[in-house]
């Protein structure tokens, strides 16, 4: 009788081809979001470290034509400076926009050599970029508009970014917040807006700074900011996953 | 000679099997399409209404609206805030409605389903190519396309009794080409073009699609036409011998 064999040469290649791929899927795993054993997460980290792995992380997403601007709905949690708006009410937000906003400063602090609050004005000093974008909705819609404003990389390095950074989590006056990586973070296109459509950021759009990530999903981009940190270990201040919500949204 | 293959034959001598990639791909697909049609309709639920064009939005007109969620028509806005510097009468409206929204998990579910599908569909591909699948089974031969024998196919369908031979005939075979390498590929291109970072990398999606609003109109469409396949599939499926055609493509020999 012919002696079987344990494993032929072809059962061979696949079991090593697929426990290399776990292996190597598991380590990257590693560098992704935390997904609390959900599925759901899981195929979402899938997303996350295909898309950093495949795509060019310098390619800035579709610039559009003056004539091309649309009309843009404003769906938040709330207007920060009504205190009919429970949740997303702020005091403090409350008295600055009474004061046009003079007062205002972004606290930028973490992992950064020099933790500093700025005002507008300095802000505006470190740089400007101008775009007409496309806003991508999560529900489905999408809006075009143009946005003036300081580029993040800009603010990052005024600040002296440390080599340890690796996100940087974004809070809003109204209570609502997000993270993004540091590829998105040092993104060309990636800037705090001050300007919208050529006038003062409209307090219902988020004056009077708010975030643009131009390659991620419209629920990244923070209106009303408070304050920047840099952190140098996975953060998700919305809290977007423990909310059953996708954090990273490159689809 | 060629008529043979729509000639009714003794039901016990046609073995039929599907070779076990196809049943494996078959399964898998079949699985995901199922479940991207439900997390796709309730995306959709969220925001029922279709634009054609590079942005679309609530303030915006839209192609259609469709009546399947509490958002339809729901006209819950704040007065409307023009743009001073804007010539096009552009405004910007809060929203005061609450609306229907599961895309937490309905989003997720909808793309951990599509990573199944295309990488499916990518063994499937590969696999149908090498191993002669299409060419010898799905490639419709020139004495195929008789008006007799077209006629002969057409009216098969129609009639009480299906039999089937064991080869696909020639609007099957027109369909199924379609699906794989027409729809499939529509149906999971737009879906890339509704993507802001993919669309970064590769620009061109968005013009072969006429912009984000059309690649998400083409999607539904693709969607539905789909569907329509599966339900005629199912149909045929079923006529012609379920039994032994549900065995072929799943666990039979």
């Amino acid at each position: 009788m012919k002696k079987a064999k344990l494993i032929n040469r072809r059962q061979a290649i696949f079991t090593g081809i697929t426990s290399a791929g776990a292996l190597l899927f598991s380590s990257c795993l590693k560098k992704a979001p935390p997904t609390y054993g959900n599925i759901l997460r899981i195929g979402d980290d899938l997303t996350y470290l295909a898309q950093r792995g495949i795509l060019s992380q310098r390619a800035l997403a579709m610039e559009y034509q003056k004539s091309e601007i649309t009309s843009f709905p404003v769906t938040d949690i709330g207007d920060p400076a009504d205190p009919a708006s429970k949740k997303a009410y702020s005091k403090n937000y409350h008295q600055l926009q009474l004061n046009n906003y003079k007062d205002f400063t972004l606290i930028v602090e973490g992992c950064v050599a020099k933790p500093y609050k700025y005002s507008l004005d300095e802000l505006k000093k470190l740089g400007v970029r101008t775009q007409i974008t496309r806003h991508t909705c999560e529900e489905g819609w999408s809006a075009i508009a143009e946005w003036t404003g300081v580029p993040l990389s800009a603010i990052l390095k005024d600040a002296g970014i440390l080599k340890s950074a690796r996100y940087v989590s974004f809070y809003g006056f109204d209570q609502y917040a997000e993270s993004i990586d540091m590829l998105d973070a040092f993104h060309p296109q990636t800037i705090l807006a001050h300007t919208m459509n050529g006038e003062e950021l409209p307090a219902r759009n988020g004056a009077p700074l708010r975030l643009r990530v131009e390659t991620q999903l419209g629920y990244k981009n923070v209106k009303f900011l408070q304050r920047i940190v840099v952190t140098d270990s996975f953060a998700d201040p919305g809290p977007d996953i423990k909310g059953g919500w996708s954090w990273y949204t490159g689809i | 000679m060629a008529t043979e293959k729509v000639l009714p034959s003794d039901p016990a001598s046609q073995e039929l099997s599907h070779k076990r990639w196809v049943k494996g791909t078959h399964l898998i697909i079949t699985l995901s399409f199922f479940v991207l049609t439900v997390s796709g309709f309730v995306i959709l639920m969220s925001h029922p209404r279709l634009y054609w064009g590079k942005a679309g939005n609530d303030l915006t007109p839209a192609l259609f609206e469709l009546p399947i969620s509490r958002n339809y028509q729901h006209h819950g806005w704040d007065k409307s805030i023009p743009f001073k510097n804007l010539k096009g009468g552009q405004v910007a409206a809060a929203r005061t409605y609450d609306i229907f929204n599961e895309n937490g998990w309905g989003r997720s579910t909808h793309f951990l389903s599509a990573w199944f599908l295309v990488i499916t569909g990518i063994i499937y591909f590969i696999t149908g190519f090498v191993s002669g699948h299409f060419r010898y089974k799905l490639t419709p031969r020139r004495r195929e396309f008789s008006r007799k024998l077209f006629w002969l196919d057409l009216t098969a369908h129609f009639r009480k009794q299906i039999h089937y031979s064991g080869k696909y005939g020639l609007l099957q075979k027109i369909t199924y080409l379609l699906v794989i390498f027409f729809l499939f590929p529509v149906v999971i291109l737009t879906g890339f073009t509704m993507s802001p970072a993919i669309t970064a990398s590769y620009p061109f999606l968005l013009k072969i699609f006429f912009g984000h609003q059309s690649a998400r109109t083409i999607h539904f469409f693709a969607a539905v036409l789909l569907l329509l396949f599966l339900l005629v599939h199912i149909v045929m499926v079923i006529r012609s011998g379920f039994k032994r055609n549900l065995l072929a493509i799943t666990f039979g020999k």
